[in-house]
C-alpha cells in the first residue's frame, strides 16, 4: 500500500480523531478538575492547589499517579464482575458520545452521522447503567441509595432535556450535528437567542443529568458519603470521575452545538467585525505574556522553567491561530483557518458552559431529593413542553408565505412566543408558591425501637 | 412478594414485600460533626426511627475532676465544647467562685463577658459554616472561618491559645488585657455587621436554602421544654429563655441586648435566631468595650482553694444552650463530685423526635441545626 492510498483511506481521520480523544481526554478531565479547584478557591477566598508545579499546574498529573498506585479494593461481599465492569460502562458511554461532537468543522470522528444529536443523547444515557450497576454491586446501603437516586434523577431530567433539545431541533430541521451548526451560520443567529427558555431548561437539566451540584443527589457528600462511589477506590474510582467530567463535556458540547452556534465565531456573518478573527491569537498571546511575567516570581528554578514552557506553549498556539488569518487567501495555511478557529471557539464555549456549572456548584446549597423531583416534573417539564409548542408556533409564523407560513419577521415571532413561554413558567411558579407545603407529621409514627 | 387472601372479598391481592433497612450513619461520616453514630431505620429514604449511639469520645472528664484540685481541673473543661472553650471556662470558674463565696472584680467580669461573647460568635460562625456545608453550600464555610480567624487572633493575643484557651482563672482573670485589646475587638465588631449581611445574602432568601430548612425538624415549645432543650433550639420554638437575662452572671446585667426568638421551631427559624444572636453578641461587645472599669483583675481567693463543704449548681448560657456545673465539695482541695450538664447532649435527645418522617438528607440538616459538639456530648 503506498502512502497516497493510506492518506486517502476514509477511516484515517476518524481514527486519528478518536485516538486524540481517548488519549487527551483523561488529561483534559484532570485539568478541568484543577480549574474547578482553582475557581472554587477563588470564590472561597483561598488559593487552591499551589504545591505541585507553579500555581499547582502539575497537580492533575500527581493525582493521576496517586490514583494509579492506590490499592484497588473490591469488597468481599460485592458482586465481583459487575463491580469490576460498572465503571467501564460509564466511561465507555461517555467517550462514545463524544464521537458525534464536531470540535470545529475539521475535527469529527463520525462525519457522516445524520442522527448525531440522537446518537449523543442515546449513548450518553447508557452511562447510567454504570452508576446503577456499580451502586448495586457494591452491596452497601449508601451506594444503593446513591444509585437509586441517580437512576430516578436521570430519567426525570432526561425528559426535560429532551424537550429542550426538541425545541432547538425544530429550529434546525435536522439531527446532524454539523448541519445544525450550518443552519445557525445560515440564519445568522444562534439558537440561544431564538429559544432562550429552551437553553435555560437545557442548562438546568444538564446539570441534573451530570449529577452536579445543586443536583448532586447521587453523590451528596454530606449525606451519602460518596453515593455510588463509596466502595470504589484507586483507578476504578478515577474512571467514575473521568466519566463524570466527560459527561460534563458532552452536555456542554450539546448545548454549544444546539444553542451557542458550535464552532462559529460571534457575529460570524458580519464582515465589519472580522477583526474578531484576531481575538483567539491575541488571547493566547496575552496568557503567554502573563506566564513570562510570572515566571521570574516563582520560588524554585524548576517552576520558573515550567512557567516559561507554558508561556512558550501559549505563544506557539497564538502563532498557530494567527498564521491562517495573516496568510494570503488560497494558501494551505488559510485553508486551515475554519478548522483551527472553529475548534478554538467551540472549546471556548464549552469552557464557558463548564464555568457556569462550577459557579453554580459553589453558590447554591443542595436540593433535597423530593424537591428535585418536584422541580423536574412539575416545573421544568411543563415549561419545556410549552417551549416546544411556542417554538413550533414561532417557526410557523416566521416561515415565508410561499412555504405556507405567515412570513412574520424573526424579531417579532420569537420574542412573542418566548414571552408567552415565560408567562407559563411564571404561572407555574405562582401555583407552586400558593400550594401549601406538605405538612410534616412529627412523632406520629409508631414508636419502633431501631434494635427491634 | 407475598400473596394475601382477604376472606370474603374473593380477590387475591399481591402485596409487594418492602423491608425496612437500617442505615448506620457514623461514627465515621462527613456530617455527624465528630464521632456521633446514628442508627436510622429507613423505609426507602424516609426515616421511621433513629437511635443515637454516643460515647466514642468519652474521656471521663467528670471522674478526672475528682482527682484534681479545683485549679488543676479548670483546663479540662475547655476540652468539652472545644468550639466555644471560653464559655466552658466561664461556667466552671463562676461555679467554683460561688462555692467559695468569692466574686470576680468588676474589670474581670466585663472582660470575661467580652471574651465569652466573642466565643459565642466564633461558635455560631463555625456552626453556620458546617451547617451550610451539610446542606451542600460549600462556600459560606470559608467566609465564616475567615471571620472566626479574627476572633481566634484576639484570643491568641490575649492568652496565647486559640482553641482551648483556658482564658480565665477562678476568682478573676489569668492575664490582663493586652494593649490593643479594645481596639482589636472594636475593629472586629465594626466590620462584622457587614459580614453577617454577606452571609444572609448567600442564604436567607435563597430558595433552595429555604426549601431545605423550612418546616424541617420542627419541635414545639411544649416538647422542647419537656425534653429540657435549651439555647437557640429552644428560642427558635418561641420560648424567650436566655440565662443571660433570666439569671444574669458575669456582667450581662450591665448591657442592653435582646433575645431573638423564632415562631415555628424549624431549622430555618433556628438559623435566623442564631444569625440574630451573632448581631446581638456584637452589640454586647461594643457596649462592653466602652465601659471596661479599671481595677484589679483577680479577687481575693487565696493560693490553695479549699471551699467549705457544700454543693452548688451554676448554669450559664453557652452558645449551644444551658451549660451547668454541679459541684459537691467535701472541704478538701479536690471536688468530691463534679457533674456537668452539657447542652449538646440534652439537645441531641430531641433528634429522634425531630427526624421521624423526614428524609435522609434532612437528618443531616437536623444534626447540623442542633449544633452539637461531640466533645461535650461524650465528655
Amino acid at each position: 500500500m503506498d502512502l497516497n492510498a493510506i492518506l486517502h483511506w476514509p477511516y484515517l481521520v476518524p481514527i486519528i480523531c478518536a485516538l486524540v480523544i481517548v488519549l487527551v481526554l483523561p488529561l483534559v478531565a484532570g485539568y478541568i478538575v484543577l480549574v474547578e479547584r482553582k475557581v472554587m478557591a477563588d470564590m472561597q477566598v483561598r488559593l487552591g492547589p499551589m504545591r505541585v508545579g507553579p500555581h499547582g499546574l502539575l497537580q492533575p498529573i500527581a493525582d493521576a499517579v496517586k490514583l494509579l498506585l492506590k490499592e484497588d479494593i473490591i469488597p468481599e461481599s460485592a458482586d465481583r464482575w459487575i463491580f469490576w465492569g460498572a465503571p467501564l460502562i460509564s466511561v465507555t458511554a461517555a467517550m462514545l458520545a463524544l464521537s458525534a461532537v464536531p470540535i470545529g468543522p475539521a475535527f469529527l470522528i463520525a462525519p457522516g452521522l445524520n442522527i448525531g444529536i440522537l446518537f449523543i443523547l442515546g449513548v450518553g444515557a447508557l452511562g447510567i447503567f454504570g452508576i446503577v450497576l456499580g451502586g448495586w454491586a457494591s452491596n452497601s446501603h449508601y451506594s444503593l441509595l446513591g444509585a437509586l437516586r441517580s437512576a430516578a434523577q436521570l430519567v426525570s431530567y432526561e425528559t426535560s432535556a429532551g424537550m429542550a433539545v426538541v425545541g432547538a431541533l425544530l429550529l434546525a430541521g435536522t439531527l446532524s450535528t454539523t448541519a445544525i451548526i450550518d443552519r445557525q451560520a445560515q440564519d445568522g443567529v444562534w439558537f440561544i437567542f431564538a429559544a432562550p427558555v429552551g437553553f435555560f431548561i437545557y442548562l438546568v437539566a444538564s446539570i441534573a443529568e451530570t449529577n452536579r451540584a445543586p443536583f448532586d443527589m447521587p453523590e451528596a457528600e454530606s449525606e451519602l458519603v460518596a453515593g455510588y462511589m463509596t466502595e470504589y477506590s484507586g483507578f476504578r474510582w478515577a474512571l467514575y470521575f473521568l466519566a463524570e467530567y466527560t459527561n460534563m463535556i458532552v452536555v456542554a458540547s450539546i448545548a454549544t452545538i444546539l444553542f451557542l452556534g458550535g464552532g462559529l465565531r460571534p457575529f460570524s456573518g458580519t464582515a465589519q467585525l472580522d477583526f474578531l478573527d484576531y481575538l483567539p491569537a491575541a488571547l493566547m498571546l496575552g496568557i503567554g505574556g502573563y506566564c513570562f511575567y510570572r515566571a521570574p516570581k516563582q520560588p524554585v528554578g524548576v517552576q520558573k522553567g515550567f512557567m516559561g514552557v507554558v508561556g512558550l506553549l501559549c505563544f506557539g498556539l497564538a502563532a498557530l491561530l494567527a498564521l491562517p488569518v495573516i496568510a494570503p487567501a488560497g494558501s494551505i495555511l488559510a485553508a486551515m483557518e475554519p478548522g483551527l478557529h472553529g475548534a478554538f471557539w467551540f472549546l471556548a464555549k464549552v469552557a464557558t458552559y463548564l464555568y457556569v456549572f462550577m459557579w453554580l456548584r459553589f453558590t447554591f446549597p443542595r436540593y433535597r431529593f423530593d424537591q428535585l423531583m418536584r422541580l423536574g416534573w412539575q416545573f421544568l417539564l411543563p415549561v419545556a413542553m410549552a417551549n416546544v409548542i411556542g417554538i413550533a408556533v414561532a417557526v410557523a409564523l416566521h416561515r415565508p408565505i410561499a412555504n405556507g407560513g405567515l412570513g412574520w419577521p424573526w424579531w417579532v415571532a420569537f420574542p412573542l412566543t418566548t414571552a408567552l413561554t415565560i408567562l407559563v413558567a411564571w404561572y407555574l411558579v405562582w401555583v407552586g408558591e400558593k400550594e401549601e407545603p406538605t405538612e410534616i407529621k412529627v412523632g406520629e409514627e409508631e414508636e419502633t425501637p431501631v434494635n427491634a | 412478594m407475598g400473596s394475601t387472601y382477604k376472606p370474603g372479598s374473593g380477590v387475591e391481592t399481591t402485596v409487594l414485600g418492602a423491608d425496612e433497612i437500617i442505615l448506620n450513619m457514623g461514627p465515621q461520616h462527613p456530617s455527624t460533626h465528630g464521632v456521633l453514630r446514628v442508627k436510622l431505620k429507613l423505609d426507602g429514604e424516609k426515616v421511621k426511627g433513629s437511635e443515637c449511639v454516643i460515647g466514642y469520645l468519652h474521656r471521663g472528664v467528670e471522674k478526672i475532676a475528682e482527682h484534681r484540685t479545683y485549679t488543676q481541673f479548670a483546663p479540662y473543661v475547655d476540652r468539652m465544647d472545644y468550639i466555644a472553650a471560653v464559655s466552658n471556662g466561664l461556667g466552671y470558674c463562676e461555679a467554683v467562685e460561688k462555692l467559695l463565696g468569692a466574686e470576680a472584680p468588676p474589670r474581670a467580669r466585663v472582660i470575661r463577658t467580652i471574651l465569652t461573647e466573642l466565643g459565642r460568635i466564633a461558635s455560631h460562625l463555625f456552626w453556620l459554616g458546617t451547617h451550610a456545608l451539610d446542606i451542600g453550600a460549600l462556600t459560606p464555610l470559608f467566609y465564616c472561618l475567615r471571620e472566626r480567624e479574627e476572633i481566634l487572633k484576639i484570643f491568641e493575643n490575649y492568652c496565647g491559645a486559640r482553641l482551648t484557651t483556658h482564658a480565665f482563672r477562678i476568682g478573676g482573670l489569668q492575664y490582663e488585657a493586652y494593649d490593643a485589646f479594645e481596639k482589636d475587638v472594636e475593629r472586629f465588631c465594626n466590620d462584622f455587621d457587614r459580614r453577617v449581611d454577606e452571609y444572609e445574602t448567600l442564604l436567607t432568601e435563597n430558595r433552595i436554602w429555604v426549601g431545605r430548612t423550612k418546616g424541617i425538624g420542627v419541635i414545639s415549645a411544649k416538647d422542647a421544654i419537656a425534653m429540657g432543650v435549651t439555647g437557640p433550639v429552644l428560642r427558635a420554638s418561641g420560648v424567650e429563655w436566655d440565662l443571660r437575662k433570666a439569671m444574669p452572671y458575669a456582667a450581662y446585667d450591665q448591657f442592653e441586648f435582646s433575645i431573638p426568638t423564632g415562631k415555628n421551631g424549624d431549622t430555618y427559624d433556628r438559623y435566623l435566631v442564631r444569625m440574630e444572636e451573632m448581631r446581638q453578641s456584637r452589640n454586647i461587645c461594643l457596649q462592653a468595650i466602652e465601659k471596661i472599669p479599671t481595677g484589679p483583675i483577680l479577687g481575693k481567693v487565696g493560693k490553695v482553694l479549699k471551699p467549705p463543704p457544700g454543693e452548688v449548681y451554676h448554669g450559664i448560657e453557652a452558645p449551644k444552650g444551658e451549660l451547668g456545673y454541679y459541684i459537691v465539695s467535701d472541704g478538701t482541695t479536690q471536688p468530691y463530685r463534679v457533674r456537668i450538664r452539657p447542652p449538646s447532649l440534652i439537645n441531641l435527645e430531641a433528634l429522634d423526635q425531630m427526624v421521624r418522617g423526614h428524609l435522609v438528607a434532612d437528618v443531616v440538616a437536623i444534626i447540623g441545626t442542633l449544633d452539637i459538639v461531640l466533645g461535650e456530648v461524650d465528655r
